[in-house]
């Protein structure tokens, strides 16, 4: 409203290059907050999908169907170890971003792919795991106790390897093109993708094993 | 649509053929009369659409300027044209079901089978709101919100062009599942446990999941687009509290999508899983539970209808104003009114399922929650009065749908009060009575709207106006079909009869069911007139040709532009001072700038969009016919193609000033020759 008082003819249009000063720079820049709000909103979309899978094994989640419950199932000290490659590999994606804020390409790759690796390994430890339960006859299909609980971890771990192909595709292009500005905003969606995998491992970690184990 | 069920669909999940899948000759409808006449004529009219637009040699131009377009106006002209041909579809099902229920009602037996009528109601839901109304509501959010922001295109445009191509993507199944195989039987929401493989085991229900699996997909990642298009792109000086009310609506029913789709997402993955994998999350035995099903898909379910209505909304609130010259009365209390909505529509899903026995205190939460969502939305209806109220009423075609809205929308918002109270509900429940009430609101409302919108906006989008004669026609036809179609289901809900019945022993109801397929009748005669309608104005658009670029007298910034805008939008970013920048802008007497044009930075165009998602249609063809082979392979085949375009750093270039002065020059030049 105080604009209407201002006495020069009122500008309505912005007749000044915003970029025009610096080559692209500045303007990728701009550009880059919009992909970092969007990345979130996804993750915040995803969270959601987390939020329904965790409220259903919350509903069905003692429904064993005469079948085998959680402390028959879950080995805690497995459970820890894989924890810990999650764990491990958030800290060292944060060392990645480290050394790509000092522009240190051959530092990012690899602490990256240190990540990958600790990735990996919880990979092999779930894919362990379920071939466990599925040995032993505890099957998606034989309580809704183990559909949801497969269902809630399986998703958690597809996401793991999701993020997995992604850091492989990552690797290759920060190796074609070094730290440009793209592949610098890729690694910060990556990195925030990884560090939510994480938390929602936390809450897997606590909701499923340890109150099924525990409790 | 019939034909599978006395083909042994149950016994061909058990021989699934290593190449086929579960595909024969079987699953086509040539012992279907009236579903392979359809598909005959399907074939024809397609056959010479095809052959059309190849003597015409169309297809090039289409490629390249429509379908791998990244213009969010383009991609807002493909969600309504969408629409519109869904339109169709779901009406024929519509009025296949009104001409079947009067025969019925009437003493003979009609002329669908239960298991057929059982696909039509279906089919009729799931396309009039996925396929119809959201490709509607998206379009004009996707056509009008970056004009009015001033921006020149969305946050990721070439995510908006891969969201339409999911929608269509969708919308295809969909349609191939009339002639291949069969439909859904369960419902537009598929209630478990009747959608889980052992009531429904025919392809029907995967087709429903697919499409809406893959459609979803891409409303989910258009709502994020549009959040972060209105966050970060306003032009410089639209606060928050100076956007258009489009704009607001867009935003708070983007939030919704962003916050609901991924729960219909989660839904929908988890019945798969019960009929793919064998889960038991919403089956009867082994610990399943159905009311798990209901809840979570009405926690969808319930925001879905404000995803609908709130971007109505928000045309009501540009049009109104524009027709009365006045400033929208109350725009702050408009702003907050759509905020609570959205809110509350988080917290009423459970009054869809009163009689499911969640006890009286939790009822009473959600029927008052319900009562509670009327009083912002009376606010809203209040604002609109007020802005008329001693303004100079122009009764234009959009302010005679908005006006028809009005008294026909509190009608509907008044019978859904009543079905809010629970025990009333316990008798009104699945009744004709709940049929009328949510399509008083969705005709009423989002129809109304649409159309008001479409009038509103055709000169912007294309030029020229559309012919106000049959426009009046067309809206004429609509109100009075509407009450003929559904006061008689009031009445009848009243007396008991409950939905989606397709036999009646007793003739008493017969009248009401005649009337209602007369109002059936007028509503396609509304339909009819609306497309000759835009074929008259089409070969009139001389006549009726826009040069100034605001026809109206418009108040917002999409009217500061020529029609149809270029396709940068504007050579110069608007700066805003005030609401109803462009009504600001006209009264102070502002100058368009005709030299010192700058480079504008654009995105290219790409077909990524329409490969992946051809790609996704074929892979969801794969899994409902268990063609594992090929979805396995259409699947790898998207990811790679997916992975492929990452490597692509070649985005965007820079329009020359040298072409924008070009393309201004003739703009002012236009803009001379409208002045004489």
């Amino acid at each position: 409203m105080a604009d209407t008082s201002v006495k020069d003819p009122v500008e309505f249009f912005v007749t000044e290059d915003p970029h025009h000063h610096d080559g692209g720079d500045h303007e990728e820049h701009h550009h880059e907050t919009g992909t970092m709000l969007g990345f979130w909103i996804y993750l915040m979309s995803d969270c959601l999908i987390f939020g329904i899978l965790f409220a259903t094994y919350a509903v069905l989640g003692q429904n064993y169907a005469a079948g085998p419950a959680p402390s028959d199932l879950f080995e805690l000290d497995m459970i820890l170890v894989s924890t810990f490659m999650l764990l491990f590999s958030s800290i060292t994606y944060g060392f990645a971003v480290l050394r790509m804020d000092r522009n240190d390409l051959k530092g990012t790759l690899v602490w990256l792919m240190v990540t990958g690796g600790f990735g990996l390994a919880f990979l092999y430890l779930e894919y362990a795991e379920f071939s466990h339960l599925i040995h032993l006859g505890a099957t998606p299909q034989a309580s809704a106790f183990l559909s949801s609980f497969f269902f809630l971890v399986g998703t958690h771990g597809m996401h793991v390897l999701g993020g997995s192909i992604w850091l492989v595709v990552l690797l290759i292009q920060l190796s074609q093109r070094g730290l440009t500005h793209e592949n610098k905003r890729r690694v910060m969606c990556l990195s925030l993708f990884w560090h939510f995998l994480d938390l929602i491992w936390i809450g897997v970690f606590s909701l499923v094993y340890l109150t099924g184990v525990l409790l | 649509m019939a034909s599978q069920a006395h083909h042994g669909t149950s016994a061909s999940a058990l021989d699934v053929h290593p190449f086929w899948g579960k595909l024969s000759w079987d699953a086509f409808p040539f012992h279907e009369p009236i579903v392979l006449v359809t598909f005959i004529g399907v074939v024809l009219g397609g056959l010479a659409l095809v052959g059309a637009l190849t003597y015409f040699r169309l297809w090039g131009y289409l490629w390249k300027n429509w379908f791998t377009s990244i213009d969010h106006k383009k991609i807002g002209i493909m969600y309504m044209i969408l629409g519109l041909v869904m339109l169709l579809r779901g009406f024929a099902d519509a009025l296949l079901m009104r001409g079947h229920q009067a025969l019925a009602a009437s003493g003979g037996e009609g002329y669908l089978n239960a298991h057929h009528y059982d696909q039509i109601f279906t089919a009729h839901g799931v396309i009039m709101i996925f396929f119809v109304a959201m490709p509607f509501v998206t379009g004009f959010m996707n056509y009008v919100m970056p004009l009015q922001i001033g921006a020149r295109d969305v946050a990721f445009p070439f995510l908006n062009n891969f969201s339409f191509w999911l929608t269509v993507s969708g919308a295809i199944l969909i349609m191939v599942s009339l002639f291949v195989g069969e439909f859904s039987t369960a419902g537009w929401l598929a209630y478990a446990p009747f959608s889980g493989l052992e009531f429904s085991p025919s392809v029907g229900m995967d087709y429903y999941l697919w499409a809406l699996n893959i459609a979803g997909i891409g409303t989910t990642l258009s709502g994020i687009n549009l959040v972060v298009t209105i966050v970060k792109m306003r032009a410089p000086g639209m606060d928050y509290m100076k956007m258009p009310v489009f704009v607001w609506t867009t935003l708070c029913t983007n939030v919704l999508i962003v916050a609901t789709f991924p729960v219909l997402a989660a839904t929908l993955a988890l019945l798969t899983a019960d009929r793919y994998l064998g889960t038991h999350f919403f089956t009867n035995d082994l610990g399943g539970s159905p009311m798990m099903y209901v809840n979570l898909i009405w926690i969808w379910g319930h925001p879905e209808v404000y995803i609908l209505v709130l971007p109505v909304f928000g045309i009501f609130s540009e049009i109104v104003p524009t027709f009365t010259g006045k400033r929208l009365f109350g725009y702050a209390s408009m702003v907050y009114a759509t905020c609570v909505i959205m809110v509350l529509s988080y917290i009423v899903w459970l009054h869809h399922f009163f009689t499911m026995g969640a006890g009286a205190n939790v009822n009473a939460f959600f029927g008052i929650t319900t009562m509670i969502i009327s009083i912002p939305t009376g606010a809203k209806m209040f604002n609109w009065l007020f802005t008329m109220y001693k303004g100079r009423v122009r009764f234009d075609v959009p302010m005679l749908w908005v006006m028809g809205f009005m008294i026909t929308f509190v009608i509907g918002g008044m019978t859904g009060v009543l079905l809010a109270v629970p025990p009333a509900d316990y008798v009104l429940h699945n009744s004709l009575f709940l049929i009328a009430h949510f399509h008083n609101v969705i005709i009423g409302g989002v129809v109304f709207g649409i159309f008001a919108g479409i009038v509103y906006w055709w000169p912007k989008a294309f030029g020229f106006s559309l012919d106000p004669f049959w426009g009046k026609v067309s809206f004429w036809c609509w109100i009075i079909g509407f009450y003929l179609a559904f006061m008689p289901l009031y009445v009848l809900g009243l007396m008991g009869v409950t939905r989606r019945l397709s036999q009646f022993e007793d003739t008493f109801y017969s009248i009401y069911f005649i009337v209602a397929l007369v109002g059936a009748l007028f509503i396609a005669a509304g339909i009819g007139a609306f497309i000759v309608q835009i074929v008259v104005s089409v070969m009139r658009r001389k006549e009726l040709a826009d040069e100034t670029g605001d026809p109206w007298g418009g108040r917002t910034l999409e009217w500061a532009t020529s029609s149809p805008p270029p396709y940068y939008n504007f050579a110069f970013s608007p700066k805003v001072h005030e609401i109803d920048a462009f009504t600001h802008m006209k009264r102070e007497g502002y100058t368009r700038p005709t030299d010192g044009f700058m480079p504008i930075h654009m995105p290219h165009y790409t077909a990524t969009g329409v490969v992946l998602a051809g790609l996704l249609t074929v892979m969801g063809f794969a899994l409902i016919w268990h063609i594992w082979w090929l979805a396995a392979a259409s699947f790898a085949a998207a990811l790679i193609y997916g992975i492929g375009h990452t490597f692509n750093y070649n985005r965007d270039y820079y329009i020359p000033a040298a072409e924008v002065r070009e393309i201004e020059n003739q703009r002012t030049q236009q803009l001379a020759k409208a002045a004489d």
